[in-house]
């Protein structure tokens, strides 16, 4: 006879059980919710991914669309605002919320892209870098401390002086800026990883250079890797933003975090929302992100745990 | 013939006036024998052994008279060829099993790397053949552990790993560098019986790099005493303790523990092992030999058959038994 109610599944038997690994991926979830801080970050990251991935259906006005009628509205909560633009608009009648939305898509664009574009190279260099310490290592080394010696920013802008103004040319600004970065942090990371007796192993079992660069002692230096790739991706926002304030990056009428905070600076004393709101914004992504990346390098890394 | 055949094998790093690691080497290992090779640290015994590998990189150089595996000449090897020898017939377990296993990839994933490697194994097969040599390697719940990452392994279990590694090409050579030397003396002696069981039963030669002689007595058939990159005594078991020839090794046998049992202070012998600027002109040994003479001093003893053993020194000690 079967009762109707189906038993709550239990294990077979607890030393079963107990025998069973958990997964890395397990692992790395119960060190990273353990921070608070990296866990409220990764929550508002994905509120922003979520705004930038729907933003035509989330955003309640079209942004590029000008109300006349509507320039310099004050946010709801303040005297003289609307419901129906919960942040105001601005000098040219625009809604803040609809353009906000819509420049998440960009900045995380911008973000996403130029990490790619400088984690692959630099990955790339860095163990070539590692692995041929005679001539090849420092001749990289050497023109990676030429970039580093040049402010980052006057860097970016003179790149992008050259190249013209422009999305795509913003981010491979951004990319050739923080290569150095992750060249020497995968030098350093694989330098490290080179003399244990793993990849002596993997040497001994027939592996050949290709196989041993990528497969025995790449995923070995990922860690730092990844932490690092969180937190450019904080400063490629920023260093966007900057580039757009300076009138060098995206170009209006598109709606970019950076821009709108430069071609709204003349009404900062008149309208304080029209430059906060952005600006704002910009903060709080930057701060989800670090805050991320923190969480990510104690998790991914135990030696550092609790480091300053 | 012997499995494997070195002759005046000598190793540099730097030009060929720098002084060597490895001097004139003589060593033959026959299929299914344990060779011990014994010395204190910087003698050259795992630089002689990574040689032969061709695991040595610039600025390194190798030159020998011959340096012979099942009848493959080693040195004229190129590359690739040496990558089908190496891993497969030659294998190799290491000191610190915490380092010697990819921390990114489970036990099963490297082992099977292994067997894909060098015995076409893919699929279910591999993971079967994994499956048995863990089980080989005397690992509890085996079928657990091949999910498990190495930082998951206690240090035994993780050098039982390295072996189930080492042995998964079916190797006629394998070599064991200090094996046990990382882990307690409880899993040491497992880890032995282990090794020395496992070269029984397939009939694989063992070089066994150590300083424990308590291990060498018990499990070696022939021992090779190393001291500043030259063989000094190279005898069978037994009498090599029993009877050391050269003064060298005799105070290796003095300066185990527990010969001094009651005396005030352990037996040591004085001084260190000649580095690059002080490596003396006559006997390597003579600044730290109890039995020296002048003409010690003066010259190089080769290394010449002796009453029991071949000795390299003028003044061989306890010739007098027959």
């Amino acid at each position: 006879m079967t009762s109707p109610i189906p038993k709550p599944v239990t294990p077979a038997s607890p030393v079963d059980q107990s025998l069973l690994y958990p997964s890395p991926y397990k692992e790395f979830w119960h060190a990273f919710a353990q921070n608070k801080g990296a866990v409220m970050g990764l929550a508002f990251m994905c509120l922003v991914v979520f705004c930038a991935l729907f933003a035509p259906w989330v955003a309640p006005h079209n942004p590029s669309e000008q109300y006349r009628d509507f320039l310099l509205t004050p946010p709801v909560w303040l005297e003289g605002g609307t419901w129906q633009f919960i942040l105001g608009t601005d000098e040219l009648g625009r809604d803040l919320l609809s353009r906000l939305i819509q420049g998440a898509r960009l900045s995380l664009l911008i973000g996403l892209s130029s990490v790619v574009m400088s984690l692959i190279p630099g990955i790339l260099l860095g163990l070539l870098a590692g692995f041929f310490p005679n001539f090849i290592g420092p001749s990289i080394m050497r023109l990676m401390d030429v970039m580093l010696a040049l402010p980052s920013l006057l860097l970016a802008v003179a790149i992008v002086a050259i190249l013209g103004p422009g999305l795509i040319n913003t981010v491979i600004a951004i990319a050739i800026v923080s290569l150095p970065s992750y060249v020497r942090l995968t030098r350093a990371a694989v330098m490290g990883e080179l003399n244990r007796d793993y990849v002596t192993a993997a040497r001994l079992a027939g592996a050949g250079l290709p196989r041993l660069m990528f497969v025995t002692v790449l995923p070995n230096c990922m860690a730092p890797l990844i932490v690092q790739a969180t937190l450019s991706f904080s400063s490629a926002i920023l260093d966007a933003a900057a580039l757009g304030f300076l009138g060098l990056g995206v170009q209006p009428p598109t709606p970019e975090w950076g821009t709108m905070l430069a071609s709204a600076r003349d009404y900062i004393e008149r309208a304080w929302w029209v430059v906060s709101l952005p600006g704002l914004t910009i903060l709080l992504s930057v701060l989800a992100i670090n805050l991320m990346g923190d969480g990510l390098r104690d998790a991914l890394d135990p030696k550092l745990k609790n480091a300053a | 013939m012997s499995l494997l055949q070195i002759n005046n094998l000598n190793v540099r790093f730097g030009d060929a006036h720098a002084v060597p690691v490895v001097d004139g080497l003589d060593l033959a290992v026959d299929a299914g024998e344990i060779l011990a090779i014994v010395g204190e640290s910087g003698s050259g015994k795992s630089v002689t052994m990574m040689a032969l590998m061709g695991l040595i990189d610039a600025p390194g150089r190798i030159t020998a008279d011959a340096l012979t595996f099942d009848g493959t000449d080693m040195l004229k090897l190129s590359g690739r060829q040496r990558r089908k020898v190496v891993g497969k017939d030659i294998a190799m377990v290491f000191q610190d099993p915490m380092t010697a296993l990819n921390p990114s990839y489970t036990v099963g994933y490297q082992i099977e790397e292994v067997l894909r490697q060098h015995l076409g194994l893919k699929g279910k097969a591999a993971r079967q053949r994994a499956l048995e040599l863990l089980k080989k390697v005397e690992i509890p719940a085996a079928e657990s552990r091949l999910d498990a990452y190495p930082h998951q392994l206690s240090g035994g279990m993780s050098q039982r790993v390295a072996i189930a590694m080492a042995i998964a090409g079916e190797p006629k050579l394998l070599i064991a560098d200090e094996p046990t030397t990382a882990l307690d003396v409880t899993i040491q002696a497992q880890i032995m019986e282990l090794l020395v069981n496992l070269q029984k039963e397939r009939n694989m030669a063992l070089i066994l790099i150590t300083h424990d002689l308590a291990v060498v007595a018990e499990t070696a058939k022939r021992v090779c005493v190393m001291y500043a990159g030259q063989a000094v005594e190279v005898g069978q078991v037994p009498e090599l303790f029993d009877v050391p020839a050269h003064p060298y090794s005799e105070a290796l046998l003095a300066a185990i523990p527990e010969h001094s049992i009651g005396a005030e202070r352990l037996a040591t012998l004085p001084g260190i092992v000649p580095g690059r600027y002080d490596r003396p002109d006559g006997c390597l040994l003579s600044p730290r030999c109890p039995y020296v003479q002048d003409n010690c001093r003066r010259q190089r003893p080769p290394l010449d058959p002796q009453a029991h053993s071949l000795v390299r020194c003028f003044y061989p000690l306890n010739q007098e038994v027959a």
